[in-house]
């Protein structure tokens, strides 16, 4: 497994948001998280990419436990989070954004070709290399964020919420890279509160409700899930 | 008001000012690069200042350094001494960092805590120097001003009508500019720079690109540092003195330049400086230098008023090319 998470536990001051929380993800898998607003998907993003640590619990990554590594740390080892909403250096331009994401690498020629990777991707952001991020749109943001954790090469890319307040051409041009990046040979672990997009996308797939995991199992088969299909998809 | 006074030696009011506020400004950096990345007021930054000319005058006393020795020489000595009160500035606001911020920061103190600890770091200074010289180095040594000997003497070196520019001013205004310029350019060209001004926009963020967080901020301290030691030779360039209280005044003024220019923004460091120095010579010779300080503080507040974040009011993240 290139990711193994182990009951681990979260506290904001005296308020556990992960109650022992467990997951996997393997190599060249794309896994998927889905659960309702404040079911703890952003907690988990954090523990994993250790912006938050944990107060109890293991996290092995690439064989190796990560747990007590801080966020760069982790970072170097090609854990690579792109945060929800707007989590993009909103002073500096698109270009300075993306070198920000290689900004562990010295191998000049290829961050290069990495750029022209990321432009291709998503060509809008090659149409306004020189904005300020701050003032771009939540879409172009969203995009901004992706491509500039794509410029580290991660092992695993971890993305939170890449849906949030995108409208929903948006969204599906959203996923539809991310599938891209997926079929580019990229691990993916999503978190996402748009199930039905989340689970079409997913090999894998968790269901997270108030801080546990409370169902597991193939993205096709949740889809198709009596119970998800209430809960998740607004179909009765 | 002496309008006459002042407008028949505007042009060597100008370059003194300028001069003043060269060495405010260079001080200013370190309030600005600490608040830009640490939202703190880093009291203790006076001291980083008071430090550096005292070892100018240690570099001066160990070299044997004085007013006879050739230019050649006198170029050499005045570049050692910058060069090791650069280092020992550096190293205290580093120590600085290391004993008192950095333990607080680990355990998430409120920002009050960590404002109160920088003013008790700076009057702890303070009083080491104000006493422990004297123990030391025994008289004239304690809290009277102790004179630096001039190893480049004031020459003349350019003359327009009936002013005359001075070597001094001249290296004072071109070195502070020189260093403001390069840090300009180090903030928002180099993968360093973009570092620390990823961690002042957002340091959760910033540590997920792999910035070390740890790192930026010994960063910040060791140029703020640099920045401060060569103000302390530049300014004992310009008043040949040291003394145990001499960062306060300055470090309050730098403060206020800091401000004024926008606090947490580099080139607002250099615009307040000198529009400070500026505006204190011609107020003292409008009225008389008694005023100055006051005039100082007034011109903060009207400025204030009408723009509460400062002349160029952006953060140091948000400042770009």
């Amino acid at each position: 497994m290139l990711l193994e998470v182990k009951d681990i536990v979260l506290n904001y001051g005296k308020i556990e948001a992960l109650h022992g929380l467990s997951l996997e993800v393997g190599e060249g898998e794309v896994v998927s998280l889905i659960g309702a607003n404040g079911a703890g998907k952003t907690s988990t993003m954090r523990a994993i990419s250790g912006v938050r640590g944990v107060s109890s619990g293991q996290i092995s990554f690439n064989g190796e436990n990560v747990t007590n590594l801080r966020a760069d740390q982790r970072m170097r080892k090609g854990l690579v989070l792109a945060p929800e909403g707007r989590g993009v250096f909103p002073g500096m331009t698109v270009v300075e954004n993306l070198e920000m994401g290689a900004y562990t690498r010295r191998d000049r020629a290829a961050i290069l070709s990495d750029f022209e990777r990321v432009f291709e991707l998503f060509p809008r952001l090659s149409e306004r290399k020189k904005q300020v991020a701050g003032t771009m749109s939540g879409g172009e943001q969203q995009m901004l964020s992706i491509g500039r954790a794509l410029m580290s090469r991660p092992k695993l890319l971890l993305l939170d919420e890449p849906s949030m307040g995108l409208a929903p051409m948006l969204i599906q041009q959203i996923f539809s890279i991310i599938r891209e990046i997926a079929q580019q040979g990229t691990t993916i672990l999503v978190v996402e509160q748009n199930a039905k997009q989340a689970l079409t996308l997913a090999d894998r797939a968790y269901v997270l409700e108030t801080g546990n995991i409370v169902k597991t199992g193939k993205g096709s088969d949740l889809l198709t899930d009596t119970s998800i299909r209430e809960a998740y998809l607004g179909v009765a | 008001m002496d309008f006459t006074n002042l407008i028949e030696g505007l042009a060597g009011f100008t370059v003194d000012g300028l001069t003043k506020g060269s060495i405010y400004a260079l001080v200013a950096l370190g309030y600005t690069l600490v608040y830009g990345v640490l939202r703190l007021i880093n009291f203790a930054h006076s001291e980083v200042f008071m430090v550096g000319a005292w070892t100018v005058l240690g570099v001066y006393t160990a070299v044997g350094a004085h007013s006879g020795v050739g230019v050649w020489l006198a170029i050499g000595i005045t570049l050692l001494a910058g060069l090791v009160a650069a280092l020992v500035s550096a190293g205290t606001a580093l120590v600085v960092e290391r004993v008192a911020y950095r333990p607080l920061r680990n355990k998430n103190a409120p920002p009050l805590i960590v404002l109160i600890t920088a003013i008790g770091c700076s009057l702890v200074l303070v009083e080491i120097f104000g006493h422990a010289l004297r123990v030391f180095f025994g008289a004239p040594f304690g809290r009277s001003a102790v004179n630096i000997p001039t190893v480049v003497p004031t020459r003349e070196v350019f003359t327009i009508g009936n002013f005359n520019m001075s070597n001094i001013d001249l290296i004072v205004i071109l070195a502070a500019v020189g260093m403001m310029v390069a840090l300009d350019l180090f903030v928002n060209k180099s993968r360093l720079g973009r570092g620390v001004r990823a961690v002042a926009q957002d340091p959760d963020t910033a540590s997920l690109m792999g910035v070390n967080k740890n790192n930026v901020i010994m960063l910040v301290f060791i140029i703020g540092g640099v920045a401060a030691g060569l103000a302390a030779l530049l300014h004992t360039m310009k008043y040949d003195f040291a003394k145990f209280d001499m960062g306060f005044l300055i470090g309050i003024k730098a403060f206020t330049a800091a401000v004024l220019g926008g606090i947490g923004n580099l080139r607002g460091a250099l615009v307040g400086g000198l529009l400070l120095g500026v505006c204190e010579v011609y107020s003292s010779a409008l009225i008389s230098s008694n005023w100055e300080d006051v005039t100082a503080f007034v011109i903060l507040v009207v400025v204030l008023m009408f723009r509460p974040t400062g002349i160029l009011g952006e953060s140091l993240g948000k400042a770009r090319a």
